[in-house]
């Protein structure tokens, strides 16, 4: 048994450690991917055993039980249910908690019904002694039938044993913990008859969840074995008390709690943190607090990676050997690789805080504070997480919607996340907000380009809700409302799992969003140094005979300008850009500015990016080496400045509503499963950036 | 004496007595929202819904509607 692989499947209620188990088992060494078709995250990770033996670990989506009630939870159950997958496991490790090892063990008692081997983990055990909790292992053991890992993943204690018990896991009892068909001994009987190779808790799970599975004729079995839904639910609610039953009758073995060893801090906390002031004006501090660092704490960073990307462009360009290949590097790919390098601070910030907030358990409170609030927006309490998420980007705000259990609050959370101001819109927002809004505090701590930026968020957060509104008036969808939010206990986040989240979410987003950059920085650069040989090939020719006819006196570095900018003017790129000024002329934007509109349509950060690559094929001088200072130098043909403070709110405006994210509408078109919602996501946004801003300056022009 | 968890006070504890299987989410009912069990009251939200309950030891939050679908014995 050279270099054999033991496949390992980790499973567990939210909130019980889960990962923080498998970031222990597996270091960084972990892949994430998605299950094939649908959007759920998919972790695995490997880890060593011995010198021969190795683990592949998968970390399955947190779930309460296996009748599933999201996508995410179905994961859970396909996998267990199919023995043909390629993931399915040779063992089972449950994580569970050991303060709520009770309803973590419903779990557990369910998946040793499927007869597949199972350890058990019991997590934070180094807080039993503090809760007055006693566990007697061998005894639970026996009961359970099964194997025991006491571990605290916070302290490194017991992963050894897990990892030693996955080795052995072949020596593990495969019998189920209790008898399910006692509910309806009857109805048992005669599933158990017609079917009678199969496996009678499977049976049950097919009949009771809506999910795909391929090994087994769903139809022929709902057919004959049809009852109504309420039947249904009061027989899975008899199988629930009967494991409740068999766990509680264990626990009384096995367990001991010393009841006077209450959670004080728990309680005091929760009386403040969802207290009825205290807890909104935490909130909103927390939220002031977030937004300001993140400009302040990335703007040192970003302009670091600005000007090292600037002078590695000039560098490419007078050390290479000039020609088509050396403008491709220095005028296509290295801002290109500098447009996505540029975001890595801020988004790694948002994450940071995002992860923090999430582990340490206050989420929840959120949650809880904000579900009345919401809920007249047609939104939900959990609607919040999106929210906030969304200021990351919408593309995992959007996803983590699926837990909100109501269609119609899910569906609207859906559609007014995009609104968020996301990660995306930084650059764009960071970049005008320089150039037009002065570099002066008031009060003198509050930054005004900070605190711009802050109205741009609650600019988009008040979007967001008013469309909400709206949707929630124009919709006609009955629901049932469905509502249960765990609280978890508080914890101090864990560095190694705030810092494996937010390294994936990063690399995630810089690779997913970073190709299309690129690619767009390469093909702009393409553009706008190529044109149709009439205009742009014979450019220094028309340019010298211009310049002449007029008689007038020059040195060689004006014809040079000129001459760029005559060629830029006549590209491929100029070309598009004039034929839709009569469009964005309203708006105060000129052609190069539509282009870089127009190009941003796939992402909102190309934004940036094409403009550094247009008025660097436009412009030699090396001064002007920042995009900011090549921005500030644009002018109009009359000499005023292009990022005045009108054309500037205009583009903040335009690019706070506008559905400028293709990856966007992907994932939406992906979660509604129609194309019809994310087409009303584009015209509705991109109507109301258009107008916003074509207010804006008119009134301030 | 009789009521439901919508009309509990703050720090008031009972046992469930009766839950309404059809309009309680299954959910619910795994994390132990079962006749027979342990149930208190721990905060209000601000404008008086959701609710945040220990039930059989298990935190949850959830919505004024659902809690009038579950009865208890004080």
């Amino acid at each position: 048994m050279a270099n054999s692989t033991i496949k390992v499947a980790l499973i567990g209620n939210p909130n019980t450690g889960k990962t923080s188990v498998f970031n222990q088992l597996t270091g960084l060494h972990q892949q994430v991917g998605n299950y094939p078709g649908i959007t759920v995250e998919k972790k695995i990770g490997s880890c060593k055993l011995s010198e021969s033996l190795k683990a592949s670990i998968l970390d399955l989506p947190g779930t309460y039980s296996l009748n599933a009630s999201s996508i995410d939870e179905n994961v859970v159950i396909e996998l267990l249910m199919n023995k043909n997958d390629e993931n399915f496991p040779d063992v089972v490790v449950v994580v569970t908690e050991v303060e709520n090892l009770k309803r973590n063990l419903l779990l557990f008692t369910q998946i040793k019904d499927l007869e597949i081997p199972t350890i058990l983990v019991i997590n934070m055990c180094d807080r039993m002694a503090l809760k007055g909790i006693e566990l007697d292992v061998p005894q639970l053991e026996k009961e359970l039938k099964t194997k025991i890992a006491l571990v605290s993943s916070r302290k490194n204690i017991g992963i050894q044993k897990i990892k030693n018990l996955i080795a052995d896991y072949q020596s593990l009892s495969k019998e189920p913990c209790l008898n399910a068909s006692i509910i309806d001994e009857e109805y048992f009987n005669k599933l158990r008859r017609a079917f009678p190779n199969q496996l009678l808790y499977k049976l049950w799970l097919v009949i009771t969840q809506d999910v795909n599975f391929l090994n087994l004729d769903r139809k022929e079995i709902q057919n004959s074995f049809t009852k109504s839904h309420a039947d249904l639910k009061r027989l899975q609610q008899k199988e629930t008390i009967k494991r409740y039953q068999f766990i509680n009758d264990t626990l009384k073995m096995g367990q001991k709690i010393d009841g006077t060893k209450t959670n004080t801090v728990r309680a005091k906390l929760d009386r403040v943190l969802t207290h009825k002031v205290f807890g909104y004006l935490l909130f909103f501090i927390i939220l002031f607090g977030i937004f300001q660092s993140i400009f302040d704490w990335s703007s040192i960073p970003m302009d670091f990676i600005d000007s090292t990307f600037a002078n590695l462009a000039s560098y490419a360009k007078t050390n290479l050997p000039a020609g088509e290949f050396t403008n491709l590097i220095s005028e296509g790919i290295i801002p290109g690789i500098g447009g996505i390098l540029i975001f890595i601070p801020q988004i790694a910030f948002l994450f940071l805080f995002i992860s923090v907030l999430e582990e340490s358990g206050y989420m929840s409170r959120v949650v809880f504070l904000m579900d009345k609030i919401m809920r007249r927006y047609g939104l939900s309490g959990k609607s919040v997480v999106p929210l906030i998420s969304g200021t990351a980007c919408a593309i995992p705000a959007i996803m983590s919607a699926r837990n909100i259990e109501n269609w119609k609050e899910r569906l609207i959370t859906i559609l007014v996340t995009p609104f968020i101001t996301c990660s995306a819109r930084l650059p764009v927002y960071a970049i005008l907000i320089s150039l037009i809004i002065p570099e002066k505090r008031v009060l003198g701590f509050i930054s005004l380009q900070g605190l711009t930026l802050m109205l741009l968020y609650l600019l988009g957060f008040g979007a967001a809700l008013f469309s909400a509104f709206i949707l929630n008036k124009l919709l006609k969808l009955k629901t049932k409302s469905y509502f249960v939010v765990e609280m978890p206990n508080y914890k101090i986040p864990l560095f190694k799992n705030v810092g494996i989240n937010v390294l994936e979410k990063t690399k995630a987003f810089v690779f997913g969003a970073g190709k299309i950059i690129l690619a767009l920085s390469v093909i702009l650069w393409f553009l706008g140094s190529h044109g149709p040989d009439n205009d742009f090939g014979k450019a220094s020719q028309i340019v010298q005979n211009q310049l002449d006819a007029k008689n007038q006196k020059y040195s060689p570095k004006f014809l040079e300008d000129q001459i760029s900018s005559y060629k830029l003017e006549n590209s491929y790129i100029g070309i598009i850009g004039k034929s839709i000024e009569p469009v964005i002329k309203p708006l105060g934007y000129d052609w190069k500015i539509g282009i870089a509109v127009v190009s941003s349509f796939a992402a909102r950060e190309v934004f940036v990016g094409t403009l550094a690559t247009i008025y660097s094929v436009g412009s030699h001088s090396d001064e002007e080496a920042t995009i900011k200072n090549r921005m500030e130098a644009e002018v109009h043909a009359d000499g005023s400045k292009i990022f005045n403070l009108a054309t500037g709110v205009s583009l903040l405006l335009f690019y706070a509503f506008a559905m400028q994210c293709v990856s966007t509408l992907a994932i939406v078109k992906k979660e509604t499963n129609s194309w019809k919602w994310p087409l009303i996501q584009l015209f509705f946004m991109s109507g109301i950036a258009y107008l916003t801003a074509l207010a804006a300056y008119q009134f301030l022009k | 004496m009789k009521t439901t968890l919508s009309h509990l006070k703050i720090g008031q504890s009972g046992i469930i007595s009766d839950v309404n299987i059809e309009e309680i989410p299954l959910k619910l009912i795994e994390m132990g929202c079962l006749p027979g069990n342990y149930v208190e009251l721990i905060q209000i939200a601000p404008f008086g819904d959701p609710l945040y309950f220990n039930i059989n030891d298990s935190h949850v939050a959830i919505r004024l509607e659902t809690a009038k679908e579950i009865e208890v014995t004080l």
